[in-house]
């Protein structure tokens, strides 16, 4: 929960921070945005039926997302953050809305566009790890490489890379079960950048981690952000959401604010 | 994702479930090595009945006149009409072998277990034959020792036998028996010749008989009154065969008084006919012999449909990621279907070994001559293949249709 936002009241236009992003969102629908804009949802709905009675964890999102940006998604629990997150990493598709993704109309595709998708521009770090258990750390890392289609040798080579860019060099070889809770991250956190995607999915990374572990990995992903790679991450912690350049809260699947980091922080400090 | 890393993945799996893989492999197993091994049965005493058999009991271009066939499965009824049939007689042999073209061969052979003696050895109850005609080319049988009974001693009825290995060994041990007197039935015979070995059949010796002239005393002890169990005709080339048996059943029939609308009272046989009663019992054993391990098999199919099932559920989280991480719906389904045939291929594999070794060891300790035909090893290996894609196809859907969404949920 968060205090504080509630009986803040945003300040400026709610859901957009800019207003090139309210121009892009606003634009008809089907209009495909320009290349700079990694991530545009318009009117972004989703609802679960269940056994009759319709349950709408999104109502109508809107948000335009820039190349480089470091954006976090916050919100109580209940809200529509994983819903949402889901929807962007193209694990599921909206019961009403579109999703741009990279120019690219992800709404319309089928399970098997999806799944390519997911492969070449999605990489996802979850709170869980989500590491094969019985596989290496570089075999986990070559994952995304194999169903790529990338050839064995190439496949090697860049997945050794990725674990160096997370300082593991010295742990390729070594199961899941054999790292500690900060390691298991930067495994998934090299696999999910072995690829090259365009945006870097990170859902309560720090979830399972000690304060100093969170520390370091929070590191890691300030350093991508600032390397040029596009960050997304769902959090439900003030501070970590902090460490973002732009913060979009989410309440009852709707966008309630969407600011500069500088603006959320004085706000929720009041 | 590619076939190989598909197929690696696989055993990598394997490995690590040692324990639960081999009771997956059990039943298919189990079901490849009975049909390897009953496959190589019926095979060996299929080539065993083709090469041998027939050859030895009847001859290739030749046909042997009787009144009922040698080996048959006859009915009831059927017995009943052939032991009503007039017997083949020497005045029937005479009046054939004078209608046969030139070339051919005949030979007449009356035989019964008869009691025989000699000075060295207690009477036994053995087989004796009485021949006539070209009975020894026919048989393509030589001598070891001594010489065979000549064109003259057959029409003089001598009193002299050609005898086989163990007739020899028993009756003269450690002796040279050319020149030696032989009682049968009560009738003092000379050993002329002793005749090569010929081997066995089903475990049988098929050195012991005794071979003297049909119109020498033995005739009328094995068949009185003038009567022949059967003659041979056997024809240079497969060409006269046809023509030459229908002279034969002409000849017959005219003796017989048979009326055109009668049917054979008699038979001509081949080793192609012969072969027919081998290829239907064949066709019975093998079928017997499919059903066995096919209950194998669909029970090894289901151990692994369940095993794979079991695996999906287990490894639903494992399938989660796998999907976020961008496998499509074939690459899963190719996973857990590559998974679940090679496992059974394994199985078959070791199924084809075992059958190999069992076959090996009834050839070795059971008269019946068991040879591994390089078809069933390799059907054996399909059939595992066709087990496994069989049993895996419903799991393997059931993984690659997961929401990954759920899948991830999964504990
Ligand atoms: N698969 C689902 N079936 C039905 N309802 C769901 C499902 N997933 C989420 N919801 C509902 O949608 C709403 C938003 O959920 P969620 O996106 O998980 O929120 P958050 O991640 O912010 O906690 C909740 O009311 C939740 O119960
Ligand atoms: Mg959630």
């Amino acid at each position: 929960m968060m205090p504080g936002i509630t009986d803040v009241p945003s300040a400026g236009e709610p859901g957009l921070s800019t207003t090139a992003e309210r121009k892009i969102v606003t634009a008809s629908a089907g209009e495909a945005p320009g290349k700079d804009w990694v991530i545009v949802a318009r009117g972004l709905t989703r609802e679960y039926d269940m056994g009759g009675e319709i349950v709408r964890a999104l109502r109508g999102v809107d948000i335009a997302i820039r190349r480089n940006e470091y954006v976090a998604i916050m919100g109580p629990s209940g809200s529509g953050k994983s819903t949402l997150m889901n929807l962007i990493g193209c694990l599921d598709t909206p019961t009403a809305g579109e999703y741009w993704l990279n120019g690219m109309l992800v709404s319309d595709m089928n399970d098997d566009e999806l799944a390519r998708i997911r492969n070449r521009e999605i990489g996802f770090v979850f709170q869980t790890f989500n590491l094969l258990p019985r596989a290496s750390a570089l075999h986990n890392v070559e994952l995304p490489l194999v169903y790529g289609g990338v050839p064995g040798a190439e496949r090697r080579k860049r997945a050794e890379e990725a674990l160096d860019s997370v300082g593991l060099s010295d742990r390729k070889l070594h199961r899941p079960n054999e790292l500690s809770g900060g390691q298991r991250q930067r495994v998934a956190i090299a696999r999910a950048l072995v690829n090259r995607p365009s945006i870097l999915l990170a859902d309560e990374p720090t979830g399972n981690l000690d304060s100093t572990t969170s520390a370091e990995i929070m590191n890691v992903f300030e350093q991508l952000a600032e390397s040029g790679q596009t960050v997304i991450m769902v959090t439900h912690e003030a501070e970590i959401a902090a460490h973002a350049k732009r913060v979009v809260v989410l309440r009852d699947g709707m966008v309630e604010s969407d600011d500069r980091r500088e603006k959320f922080a004085a706000r929720i400090s009041g | 994702m590619h076939l190989l890393d598909a197929i690696r993945l696989a055993f990598q799996t394997l490995r690590v479930q040692k324990l639960k893989s081999f009771f997956t492999l059990v039943g298919v197993t189990i079901g490849v090595m009975f049909l390897i091994a009953v496959v190589s049965i019926v095979e060996g005493m299929g080539s065993y009945m083709e090469n041998d058999f027939v050859a030895k009991l009847i001859g290739t271009n030749t046909f042997q006149l009787r009144r009922f066939p040698s080996i048959s499965d006859a009915s009831e009824s059927e017995w009943r009409e052939w032991v009503r049939r007039p017997r083949i007689t020497f005045d029937d042999a005479k009046e054939v072998a004078a209608a046969l073209p030139p070339g051919a061969m005949w030979s007449v052979e009356s035989s019964d277990n008869i009691a025989i003696e000699s000075r060295f050895s207690r009477p036994r109850e053995l087989e004796a034959s009485a021949v006539d005609g070209d009975y020894f080319r026919i048989r393509n049988m030589e001598v070891a020792q001594g010489r065979l009974i000549s064109p003259q001693e057959l029409a003089l009825g001598s009193r002299v036998v050609v005898i086989g290995q163990e007739i020899a060994t028993r009756f003269f041990p450690r002796l040279n028996p050319i020149g030696r007197t032989l009682k049968v039935g009560g009738t003092s015979y000379e050993v002329i010749g002793v005749a090569a070995k010929q081997g066995s059949i089903f475990g049988i010796s098929l050195d012991r008989f005794v071979i003297a002239p049909a119109s020498s005393p033995l005739q009328r002890i094995v068949n009185p009154h003038g009567l022949i169990d059967g003659m041979k005709v056997k024809m240079p080339t497969t060409e006269g065969m046809f023509d030459t048996r229908e002279t034969v059943r002409q000849v017959m029939r005219a003796r017989h008084k048979l009326r055109p609308s009668q049917p054979d009272n008699f038979v001509m046989e081949t080793s192609e006919s012969a072969l027919e009663f081998w290829k239907k019992i064949e066709g019975n054993l093998v079928i017997a012999g499919v059903i066995l391990p096919a209950i194998a098999l669909i029970v090894g199919a289901l151990v692994i449909m369940n095993i794979m099932l079991v695996a999906v559920s287990e490894r639903t989280r494992e399938i989660g990621i796998r999907k976020a991480i961008g496998a499509k719906y074939r690459d899963i389904l190719a996973q857990f279907l590559v998974e679940a045939t090679t496992l059974s291929i394994i199985g078959a594999a070791i199924g084809v070994a075992l059958g190999i070794i069992l076959s090996q060891a009834i050839a070795a300790l059971s008269p019946l001559p068991a040879s591994v035909a390089p078809w069933s090893i390799i059907t054996g290996i399909l059939v595992g293949a066709g087990v496994g894609v069989v049993a895996g196809v419903y799991p393997a859907s059931r993984a690659a249709r997961l929401d990954p969404i759920v899948a991830l949920r999964a504990e």
